[in-house]
């Protein structure tokens, strides 16, 4: 299943939700207004044709220079029962700094984690997520650090070798 | 050692201390603070090839307790950080600390926001060995240096604490 099929069955099922479909080197990639994204997402997993029932990575570009400031990237794939290759697609959604976005942890479980990696170092905030602290930094770290705007060296705070581990709340 | 045979074979005078650190460094046990690819290089050390039992270093000990000499081999980050800082704490004394490789000693390559730029940023390191990963043969140089310094009585685990100075002048 292509791009276009992909992005017609898409347009189909959620009117005006597809912003444009791309095929590249035989990738798929869908760009998907903020808004409808959840709902993409959940009709993707749950289409009998397109299955996407595994979710490979949730993470984030950073485009300092524009509005809507993050790109927010979904891979998914889907594994077929009936031995075809996995196809995959990737969704990706604009967001400007601050905003959130509703988490998908209750669509697939592997969000979990790549939200929080994606909150931990772009500082983008996932709405309905279980627990979304810090991941790969320290809890008392301060700063996303790969936004592109981050001092490469950081802040070399010496609270951070004095790291203690935060209960969850 | 100022070993001294009088009477013939009879009598062996020595000072304590000299025969107390020859035992020491000839067994000496080290922890395997093994974070990275310099932990690669020291197990290989530790192993048959290199076999670092020769310097009576063969027993390798998990528990930091059991320890007398803790081989850092690895990039430190700051969330490592406080855990190397509190096995080095629970090592009993006297203990010794070798910053293996370029990131124990310096952070290496990773002048980044995540990794701790040497170790001796948290604790007192007596021997540096240069290298990315240094070879077996470094790793153990600086087993023997570590060696001469337990026979000598020196260390900086050993070391008074510096006294405390006011950071505000008075």
């Amino acid at each position: 299943m292509n791009s276009a099929a992909i992005s017609a069955k898409v347009a189909g099922a959620i009117p005006g939700a597809c912003v444009e479909a791309l095929e590249f080197q035989g990738q798929t990639t869908l760009q998907v207004r903020r808004e409808s994204l959840k709902e993409v997402l959940a009709f993707l997993r749950d289409d009998p044709d397109i299955l996407m029932n595994q979710l490979l990575d949730v993470t984030a570009v950073d485009y300092p220079a524009r509005a809507d400031r993050f790109d927010v990237v979904y891979i998914l794939a889907s594994i077929r029962e009936d031995g075809l290759a996995p196809v995959r697609v990737r969704i990706k959604t604009r967001i400007p700094d601050g905003a959130a976005l509703p988490s998908v942890t209750d669509l697939w479980r592997s969000a979990d984690w790549g939200e929080r990696e994606c909150f931990d170092m772009f500082g983008i905030r996932f709405e309905g997520h279980p627990n979304l602290k810090r991941i790969l930094n320290p809890d008392n770290f301060y700063g996303y650090p790969l936004r592109k705007t981050f001092p490469l060296r950081g802040e070399r705070d010496p609270a951070f070798l004095e790291y203690k581990e935060t209960e969850p709340a | 050692m100022g070993v001294e045979l009088i009477r013939g074979d009879n009598f062996v005078t020595a000072r304590l201390a000299d025969v107390v650190n020859w035992a020491r460094k000839s067994s000496l046990w080290p922890f395997p603070f093994g974070t990275a690819c310099c932990g690669i290089e020291m197990m290989s050390t530790l192993a048959s090839r290199y076999d670092m039992a020769r310097f009576g270093a063969e027993a390798v000990r998990f528990s930091p307790r059991q320890a007398d000499l803790l081989i850092v081999a690895g990039t430190i980050c700051n969330k490592m950080a406080p855990v190397l800082k509190r096995i080095y704490d629970q090592m009993s004394q006297p203990k010794w600390v070798i910053a293996m490789g370029a990131c124990a000693s310096c952070g290496g390559i990773f002048d980044n926001y995540t990794v701790v730029q040497g170790i001796d940023q948290i604790i007192p390191v007596d021997m540096y060995v240069p290298g990315c990963p240094p070879s077996p043969q470094a790793l153990m140089y600086s087993f023997t240096k570590i060696q001469g310094l337990v026979q000598s009585g020196q260390g900086l685990s050993l070391d008074p604490m510096p006294e405390a100075v006011p950071s505000v002048p008075v």
